[in-house]
């Protein structure tokens, strides 16, 4: 028996294949190189800021005494941007890719992306100038009804500039980004086992749980992550918005609020001098690591479901 | 016959127009017209750059316009990072001059000699304004308060516009039991700084903070720059802030305690107020940094007063430059310039003793 050696086959490399091989390799270099960049960027230049004396920390005793309260007030913005952005953005991508007629799908898809066209200071302004104004008689509601309950404690802020406020602002500027990924997500869903579901006599909703949602899983995930990269990063609306006083509290609804990082430094950068400037940027590091930890868990959490499923 | 299809056409065509308008919008700004060397001629041309303090920024544009409406072709640009954004740009060489709400530090000063070829750089008041005690209160359109007052209000003690304190300054007043909010600024401010010193220096022991640019106390109303300050107690019920007396808009004014009376904020109060106060000390000639006189009790005075400099070097090595420098500086200096500001920003103008002073400092730039 000859055993016949195949000739060696290695795929003919012309120059087109190097070429587009090469920038794309060289795109995704480079796109590591500027994330690396800022990582050490941020290092170096708080690192200063790690052992200071408290006016480098604008009264607090050390890094952390200063960090902590704005890295609750983050996490809290964002939790509560989510909470309300999440459930209104699935639902209106649904909207578009299962429930509406195709035309209005579409005008209501374009308004959504409107919604990401406009720049978060002209948020910022509409929140200061309307949504405060108009939410404070809510908020005197919440404090005379549910003041039981620690978050609407009161009292009920004359402005209406609280973190709650933030919340919802920051909650409109992150429903485009989730509707437009968990839409196109919703629409690759094989068409054959949506059939097959409605043919197993399924009503639409359940067909959309059995087939719809698991096939979406982590593409919903990742359009959540974005949208709270969002929120968490927002700078302009919430410093605009916020009545800041970097004490942490529960307390949604009253004047004294915990400030996010990133208007931490938006408004304490243009005075701030010497080791304060570093002091900043070491909270900008913190803000770094926490995305950077989130999104971790958030792909973790995938991979888990679906090595299971 | 070959039809052109509508989308053949259109993507090429939206791309032509596209690169049009982004090509037209290239060929404004950013000239750099030719170094003339014009020794001291009434026409100047060149850049020159500028930094600092937000509350100069419609000062700024105010003498930005008027010097180079008299001089074609010069460009001043001012970019309001803040004071100490620009003192810093300064002291690096960054720009050629700095607007500040403080005067330079001492260390401030020592590294301004490595900056301006061996002397410490000049400094002159070029801006002054009121700070006014703003406040939103349906059915009370004055109000007096005294620095005492006002600094109980501001740490919290006082809770209620019927307090008696406030009502004992204000015996005509109706005078509701709502809450007292007060506003202040989120962001370091060159307001907050003069505040806290009026409120300290004048407040009979009732402000223990140290005075500065970041407000001292946790808690209460903050927001975000004039703007927002005014916004916050536009729309709040009860509120009461503080900011530039220019920015004030329709928003009633408090008047302050001045000795025995009560003095509304205004221009000619500022004047006068910078004018009776004393320089600081151990400075050098050319540093007119001025201590404000937060307790004098001058009859018509307003105390609580911004004044912001203008910091530049005696001299530069460039010559062209240090004409710029002195034709700008003596421009905003001058009477012209500090009527073009108080006519566009509202500020008050130096007083002239003052502004003469500032204008031979400035007359004395040269090249090194």
């Amino acid at each position: 028996m000859t055993t016949t050696v195949a000739p060696s086959t290695r795929a003919k490399k012309r120059p087109g294949d190097l070429i587009f091989a090469g920038v794309s390799w060289a795109a995704g270099v480079l796109i590591l190189v500027a994330l690396a960049g800022v990582a050490i960027f941020l290092t170096l230049e708080g690192a200063p800021a790690f052992h200071a004396s408290p006016d480098a920390y604008f009264g607090a005793s050390n890094l952390v005494a200063y960090v902590w309260p704005l890295l609750f007030g983050t996490v809290l913005a964002a939790t509560l941007a989510l909470l309300i952005a999440t459930p209104l953005s699935l639902g209106v991508a649904l909207v578009i890719s299962h429930y509406a007629p195709r035309k209005l799908a579409r005008s209501v898809g374009y308004a959504i992306d409107l919604l990401a066209a406009v720049p978060s200071v002209v948020y910022g302004l509409w929140g200061i100038g309307y949504l405060g104004r108009h939410l404070t008689p809510v908020y005197e509601w919440l404090e005379k009804y549910l003041g039981f309950l620690p978050f609407f404690a009161g009292p009920a802020s004359a402005t209406g500039k609280t973190i709650l406020t933030a919340g919802i602002v920051l909650a409109i500027m992150a429903i485009p980004i989730i509707t437009a990924i968990t839409r196109e997500v919703f629409l690759q869903t094989p068409t054959l086992h949506e059939e097959a579901a409605l043919a197993l006599g399924a009503t639409r909703w359940e067909m959309i749980r059995m087939a719809v949602f698991p096939y979406a899983r982590s593409g919903i995930v990742s359009a959540v992550m974005l949208g709270m990269g969002r929120a968490l990063g927002e700078t302009m609306a919430v410093a605009m918005v916020l009545s800041a006083s970097g004490i942490i509290t529960f307390n949604l609804i009253s004047s004294d609020n915990p400030s996010t990082i990133a208007a931490n430094i938006a408004l304490q950068f243009p005075e701030a001098t010497g080791l304060r400037v570093n002091a900043l940027i070491a909270s900008g590091l913190v803000l770094f690591v926490l995305t950077f930890a989130v999104n971790f868990a958030a792909r973790a959490i995938v991979a888990r479901g679906n090595r299971r499923s | 016959m070959k039809r052109t299809s509508f989308r053949t056409v259109a993507a090429p065509a939206t791309a032509a127009l596209v690169l049009g308008m982004a090509l037209s919008g290239c060929a404004a700004g950013n000239e750099k017209s030719a170094d003339a060397s014009s020794s001291g001629g009434p026409k100047l041309s060149g850049t020159l750059n500028g930094a600092g303090s937000s509350a100069q920024e419609a000062a700024q544009g105010a003498w930005t316009s008027g010097f180079q409406t008299t001089n074609s072709g010069a460009t001043v640009n001012y970019d309001p990072v803040g004071s100490s954004g620009g003192r810093e740009q300064f002291l690096s060489g960054g720009v050629d001059f700095a607007g500040s709400d403080s005067a330079l530090t001492t260390d401030e000063l020592a590294s301004s000699k490595k900056t301006c070829n061996g002397e410490t750089a000049l400094e002159v008041p070029a801006y002054i304004s009121p700070v006014a005690l703003v406040y939103n209160l349906d059915g009370v359109d004055k109000l007096q308060l005294s620095a005492k007052t006002a600094a109980d209000i501001f740490n919290g003690k006082i809770k209620t516009w019927d307090d008696a304190a406030i009502k004992a300054e204000n015996p005509d007043a109706k005078l509701p039991s709502d809450r007292i909010v007060p506003v202040h600024r989120s962001d370091g401010s060159g307001t907050t700084d003069n505040l806290t010193q009026w409120l300290s220096k004048a407040g009979e022991g009732a402000w223990t903070s140290e005075p500065g640019g970041d407000w001292p106390l946790k808690g209460g109303e903050g927001a975000e720059g004039t703007s927002g300050v005014i916004e916050a107690v536009k729309s709040g019920k009860g509120t009461i802030g503080y900011a530039d007396h220019s920015q004030a808009g329709d928003l009633s004014v408090a008047s302050i305690k001045v000795g025995d009376a009560y003095v509304a904020p205004s221009a000619e109060g500022a004047t006068k107020v910078v004018d009776l106060s004393p320089k600081a000390t151990g400075r050098a000639a050319n540093d007119m940094a001025i201590d404000i006189d937060r307790t004098t009790t001058e009859p018509g005075a307003y105390p609580l007063t911004l004044a912001s400099y203008v910091i530049a070097c005696p001299t530069y090595a460039d010559k062209n430059k240090a004409d710029l420098v002195k034709g700008y500086l003596t421009y905003l200096l001058g009477t012209d310039g500090q009527a073009a500001a108080a006519k566009t920003a509202g500020s008050a103008p130096l007083p002239s003793k003052l502004g003469g002073d500032a204008v031979a400092i400035a007359d004395q730039i040269t090249a090194k």
